[in-house]
This record gives C-alpha cells, structure tokens and sequence, in this order.
C-alpha cells in the first residue's frame, strides 16, 4: 500500500507534518468505527480495517526513519530483507566512544551535565544524518536510495542511543 | 450503512428519537445516565437514588443488587459480592492477595475465580451481570422503553481479557454495547463539551478500586488519547485497608472475623470521609468483651496514605514521559472518582502538575455522564458526530518466543483500531498445525506478562520444512479486544484458529450461561437469535440501499441487476422464520457487495481529501 496516496500527498521525504495531521484526522472522522456503529456487521468490519489501515500509514508517514523506509520500499529497496555490513570504520569508533559515555554516567561527578552533553551530541549528528538523507532521497538515483538506506541504519543506531539514554535518565530519577 | 457518509446538513433518514445510556461500572459505585433535551443527567432509581452501590447478594431463592444488598453486607458478608470488578478478567491464582481481603470464598473454577455462595457457585461475568441489569432497568423504567444502545466504561488499564469479561457481561445482561470507553475519556468528554477546551490535559482517576491517569490532547473536536498508565490494584478501597490495619494496630485484633472486618471497614470509611472536613476523628470499636475508643488525626490519615498517593504521583510521571511531554505542557487537569475527594490527593496532584485540578462535576457522576454524551452519538441521535475520540491501546500486545521471551507486536498506546501481521514458517516437514501463545504487557519475559489466549492454527497445507508461510493478523478493535486472522501465503490456504482465552470465557461458554440464566429461561432463546438475523437482515438492507442510492454509478449495469436481486431475495426471507436462511442471505448479499463496498471506500477517501490536491502542496 502507497501510504502517501492514500493521504493524497506527493511521495517525497519532505512532508508537510501539519497538512498530515489534518489529513489524517479528515480520513479518521469518516472511517473511525465510532461513525458506523449502527452499520450492518462487515460495515463494521470494514470500518476497523480501513482505520487500521488509516493509522499505519499515518504512523508510518509521522516518523522520519519509518517514512524514509516506506519511500524506500515503494522504490523497490527493502531494508529489512538487506544484510549489509558497516565499512565505515569511523562511524563504528563513534558509536563505540557514545557506549563508553552512556556507561560512564552513573559514575561521574555531575550526571545531568554529562547527559545534557551526550543529548547535545546525539541531536546534532541526527541532525546531520536526517539532512543528508533528505538531500539523497530526493535525488531519486538508486545509488543516491542505497546510500540513503545507510543513512537510514546509522540513524537507527542514534535513535537507539537516545532510548538508551532517556532510560538511563529514568532511573536516575527514580 | 455502506459506510455511507452523511454529507453536512443532509442527514441519512429523518431520524427518531433512540434511547440510548451511558453506564459507569465501578468497583464501588455504578451508575446510569443518559443525554434527555440535550443535558446529560444520572438516572435515579424507584427509591429515588442514582448512585448504585455494586453490591450482589445471593440468598437461596433470590438476587439483591445496590443499597439492600449492601445493608445485609455484614450479615451475610460470604453471599454478598463487593468489589467484584476486581475480579473481572482475572486467573484464580492471581487473586490470592485478595483472598483475604474479601468475606466471601473465592474459587477455582478450571484456572479462573469464582464465588462460591448460597445460591452455588458465580462467576464475576454473572455478578456484573446482574449491576448491569439493574442498571438497564432504572434507564428503561425512566425513559419507557428498552434501551437501543449502551455505552460501558471500563479503566484506560483494563486489558484485553479484563475488556472481554465486560462485554459479556453486558451480552448476558441482554444489553447491545456500542462502544467500550475508557472512564478518563469519558470524564473528559464530560468537560470538554461543556467548556470547549483546548489543549493537552491529564484526567487523574482515583476509584474505589482502579487508578488511572491518561493524557489526551483536545483540538477541534477531537479527543486524542496521547498514552494512559496506572494501576488496575490501587484506588480509595486501599486506603480503608490502610486505615483497618492501623485500626487493628490500635485495638490488638490481628485477626478479624469476615464480620468484624466488614465492621472495621465501614468504620475506616467513615473516618476517610469525616477527615475531609475535620482535624481528628474519634472511633468506637468492639474488643473482646469491652469496646475500644480511640482518635485519628488528619496528619496521622495522611501519614497512612502517602505512601498509596506516591505511588499514584510516579504513575504520573511515567504516564508523561510515555507521551513525552513535561508537567508544564499540561493545561488542565480532571478529577474523576470519589477518593479524589481526600484533601491529600488534591494538593499532591496540584503541587506535581503546577495547576488547581477541576473538580467542577461531581466526581462520581462525571464518567457516567461522558459515557451518556458518546452513547447518545453512537445511536445516532446526533446528527452530526463532531467529536472523534482516538483511543490507544493500554498495554502492549507480544508474542511468546523461544526461551520464554516475549516479542512485541504492537506496542503500549498504539492508536487503534491497529492491525499487525506477523510471519512464520514451519520447522518440519509436512508440519499442518502451528501454537502461538498471545500475551500482554510490558516485560520481557512472558511469565511476567499476562498470558490473553493460546492460539493453535490448523489446516496448514502440508509443505516441505520452511515452505509454509503463515500470515498471521493481529487486529485490536475500536474497544481494545483482540481478534486473530491467519493465512497461508503461497496457497492462500485460511488456516482455522482455535482460541483458548487464558483468563476469560469461550464463546461456548457464554453462549451457555446465557441460556441457563434467569433471564432468557422465560424467553424463547431461538426467538432472539432469530430476532438477531432480522435486525442484522435490516441494517443491511438499509445500507445497501443507501450506497446504490448514493454511488450506482460506481456499477455496471450486470453487477446492479445482481445486487437488487439479492436485495428482494434478503428482503423476503427476511419475513419469514428461518434462521439460517436470513443469515445465509445475509452472508451473500455481503459477498456480492464487498467490491461495491471497497469501491465507495477509495471514492470517499479521495472525497474526504478533496480541496487537497498534490499540486498545491
């Protein structure tokens, strides 16, 4: 399924969030379960499915990695069923440093300010990554679209950073 | 309807009046409500009171429900059944923190509780049953006539076997439920309509038994459910066992009799409620041969109950994080239940979200009268439904994998209705059946889960080792209940799934109780299947003619012929008294339209995005 068609909106990584929303809340008002509760059972049926279908897609559209994936996809590139392996040695060191520092909070004299700086740290190369993935995305090439599933892989490394991090956070104030 | 759109200001049918009725079904309370001359109001009973305390008592011959039940509490304390929505849903083994909390005797019925009482033994479906139908009765003695339509509350926190327990409940009660709702969304409906509030707000819902807290975002008429947490085993009942146990302290009874703990329940509630208004409360209670007197001061009551409060405060916390947002985004806070009363419970709400929470509505009714605003939408006495309500789901749905481990399939407040598919090979050769094992939760492990229904696949067709690709479907309705589709993917082979609920009643079983209750034995049970078909036979040709109405168009002329002339068939049999034949047509004219359905479905959506074209963007 096409899930900017179904929003009528152009397939590109550049996407009006907002126009999104009301989109998505246009499509849920007519289709939401609650609008045919007086419908014949397959209605009823039908009107689950099709929400279902209608919350997907927005949830795949919302999140940059999952709408790149998507864009990705409808262009023929599956990255779930790709087994690449990491080249970029400095990309690897990176992570590895990041490990150290997300290990080493618990320890250190001022935890906040460490997790203020890791965060700072983190924003700002996914900052870098999802700006480059935009520019590869739009190129529309499929070396451009390999390249791009890269960025994509990175990426999810500093989103999982990020989760590790907020978790650690957590149960600091816990 | 065939998924018919109404279009602003020409609505579908001149439309008459439904009755319709919102039912808060607590652990303490329940009540009535319904939307009368456009103001949503509790129903009071014939002796003039709306509250209804969910009380049960069985005597040999004869069901009380409510305040009578509740006077014989300390009498017949082991066939009076209070707090039975705690057992809703629930595995008998994980009811033994309970076991002596309550008077009555809890059982083992095959895995599930069950009470055991004068009249034999009861499942918490039956009990519930009974409230319902109490309640079900003040509506249709009140309004003259039987109900269209319900519309049950249960905690944001209710899981899928808890939800289920409900709605056969409701299914025995001879009730048609049109939508399960979270209780803190229908306390924010309750206000939102009222004041046309906009913004990210928390509904802080102490019970009786459940605590809940959810954050929603209002905009537009929208009601988004951003995430919800809490805790199914904390509300006000805990605070009494706080204040009993302290009492025991005082008067050096370890050990109570179920009657004398009745005693010194109804006292510790007194004392919650007195400490509201006073600084100390003085108490009286018997002691072995004499009768204790002793005080308690608000500090020392507060004392006590910080501890429960905290635990609410930090569910607050998570609850934020879950939606990512801070204290500060928050605009309003609700108040929904009657522990929300403790002065307590108050300032600690307002110190953690920095706002004075809204207390405006009785927080006792406040649920009710949401449930009745959304009830009287869904019968469709509004004729324009302005309000959406987007739900998430509570707790995450996973599956069982090697090793005991759980892997998600669709995570804690998803936007449901969701669907997810999952696939699976086989491992051996020839391999025609597959088990999978649905849990719900946040851990890791599936025993830390709660195990919702063991699913087994059959049919498989038999394929080499790995050949076969299983399909399986996992979808979540608007309600929060689970249902479970498989298909084999190289032969489209629909492989049969057994479903074995680990903590609820098979279709089976309900079917059973419901011919052996009170209820239906006067009534002929093949009439009201047969009755079911009609009005099933009914709708669908309602909406069926409503589509060729709107959008013929969209069919050849080969295709309308086929159609009508399912349509007259269905409309004769109809007619008559043969069960199986109305479904049966019921079930072709459905196979006939299906196309026509998914059709109007694409025309609508691009209707619906209309004034939106790509080239403008």
């Amino acid at each position: 399924m096409n899930y900017f068609q179904l929003f009528n909106l152009p397939a590109k990584f550049d996407l009006d969030l907002t126009e999104l929303g009301s989109r998505y809340l246009k499509l849920q008002k007519q289709f939401h379960p609650d609008q045919h509760s007086s419908g014949s059972e397959r209605d009823k049926l039908l009107a689950v499915q099709q929400t279902a279908n209608i919350n997907d897609a927005y949830h795949s559209l919302k999140q940059p990695l999952l709408r790149a994936e998507h864009l990705l996809a409808l262009r023929g590139l599956k990255i779930s069923h790709e087994q690449r392996s990491f080249t970029d040695p400095l990309f690897l060191m990176q992570q590895m440093e990041l490990r150290e520092q997300l290990a080493e909070i618990e320890q250190s004299a001022d935890p906040d300010a460490v997790i203020d700086d890791i965060e700072r740290q983190l924003q700002q190369q996914k900052k870098q990554l999802l700006q480059q993935l935009a520019t590869a995305l739009d190129s529309e090439t499929a070396e451009q679209d390999h390249l791009a599933a890269d960025l994509i892989r990175k990426l999810k490394f500093f989103f999982k950073l990020q989760q590790e991090l907020e978790l650690i956070e957590q149960q600091l104030q816990d | 309807m065939l998924l018919q759109i109404a279009e602003p200001g020409q609505s579908a049918a001149p439309h008459q009046h439904k009755l319709a009725a919102g039912i808060d079904l607590g652990t303490t309370n329940s009540l009535v409500a319904t939307v009368r001359s456009g103001e949503a109001k509790t129903l009071v009973n014939s002796q003039g009171r709306d509250m209804l305390p969910s009380v049960v008592r069985y005597t040999a011959d004869s069901v009380v429900v409510g305040y009578a039940a509740m006077a014989a509490a300390v009498d017949d304390a082991e066939n009076t059944i209070v707090s039975v929505k705690r057992l809703m849903g629930k595995g008998y083994n994980e009811t033994l923190a309970l076991k002596d909390k309550v008077p009555y005797q809890l059982i083992d019925q095959q895995g599930l509780v069950a009470i055991n009482t004068v009249q034999g033994v009861k499942n918490p479906v039956e009990v519930s049953a009974e409230i319902l139908a109490t309640l079900a009765n003040t509506a249709s003695e009140t309004l003259g006539g039987e109900l269209n339509g319900v519309v049950i509350t249960v905690p944001a926190y209710f899981d899928d076997a808890q939800r289920q327990a409900t709605k056969d409940a409701a299914k025995l009660a001879g009730l048609n439920v049109m939508r399960l709702l979270n209780e803190p969304t229908a306390a924010a409906l309750a206000y939102g309509l009222d004041s046309g509030q906009e913004g990210v707000i928390a509904v802080y819902d102490l019970g009786g038994g459940t605590f809940d807290i959810s954050i929603l975002r209002l905009r537009r008429g929208v009601f988004e459910v951003l995430a919800t947490g809490g805790d199914s085993a904390l509300g006000g009942d805990d605070f009494d066992h706080a204040i009993v146990s302290y009492l025991q302290q005082q008067t050096g009874e370890a050990q109570l009799s179920h009657q004398a703990m009745r005693q010194y329940l109804t006292t510790a509630r007194n004392i919650k409620e007195q400490l509201t208004g006073s600084d100390t409360v003085s108490f009286s209670l018997p002691v072995t041969g004499s009768q204790f007197s002793g005080t308690l001061s608000k500090a020392e009551f507060e004392q006590l109950i910080a501890p429960l409060v905290k635990k609410t405060i930090r569910a607050c916390r998570q609850v934020l994080r879950d939606a990512g947002l801070t204290s500060d985004d928050i605009v309003k806070v609700v108040m929904v239940g009657g522990s929300t009363r403790v002065p307590l419970v108050r300032s600690e709400v307002a110190t953690f979200f920095a706002t004075e929470p809204l207390t405006s509505i009785d927080p006792d009714k406040v649920v009710a009268i949401g449930a009745a605003i959304q009830a009287n939408v869904l019968v469709g006495n509004k004729a324009e439904g302005d309000t959406l309500l987007l739900d998430v789901i509570p707790l995450s749905l996973g599956l069982e994998t090697m090793g005991g481990l759980t892997e998600k399939i669709i995570p804690r407040n998803t936007v449901i209705p969701v669907a997810r598919a999952q696939e699976f090979t086989t491992f051996k050769d020839g391999q025609t059946a597959m088990a999978l094992h649905v849990v719900q939760g946040e851990r890791e492990l599936v025993e830390d889960c709660r195990s919702l229904a063991r699913f087994e696949l059959r049919g498989i067709p038999p394929l080499p080792a790995g050949g076969a690709h299983i399909r399986v479907t996992f979808q979540v309705d608007a309600d929060g209940l689970l249902s479970v589709t498989a298909q084999e993917k190289s032969t489209g082979v629909q492989a049969n799934i057994q479903v074995k609920p680990s903590y609820g009643l098979s279709d089976d079983q309900v079917a059973t109780m419901l011919k052996g209750s009170m209820q239906y034995a006067r009534q002929d049970m093949q009439l009201r299947l047969l009755r079911e078909q009609q009005v099933e036979a009914e709708r669908v040709l309602e909406a069926v003619s409503q589509a060729l109405k709107a959008d013929a168009a969209l069919l050849s002329a080969q295709e309308l012929t086929t159609i009508n002339q399912a349509l007259t068939t269905l409309a004769s049999v109809k007619q008559g008294d043969d069960t199986a034949a109305i479904k049966a047509a019921i079930e072709h004219t459905n196979t006939l339209t299906d196309d026509f359905a998914a059709r109007r479905m694409d025309k609508s959506i691009r209707s619906a995005l209309t004034g939106h074209n790509v080239d403008e963007v």
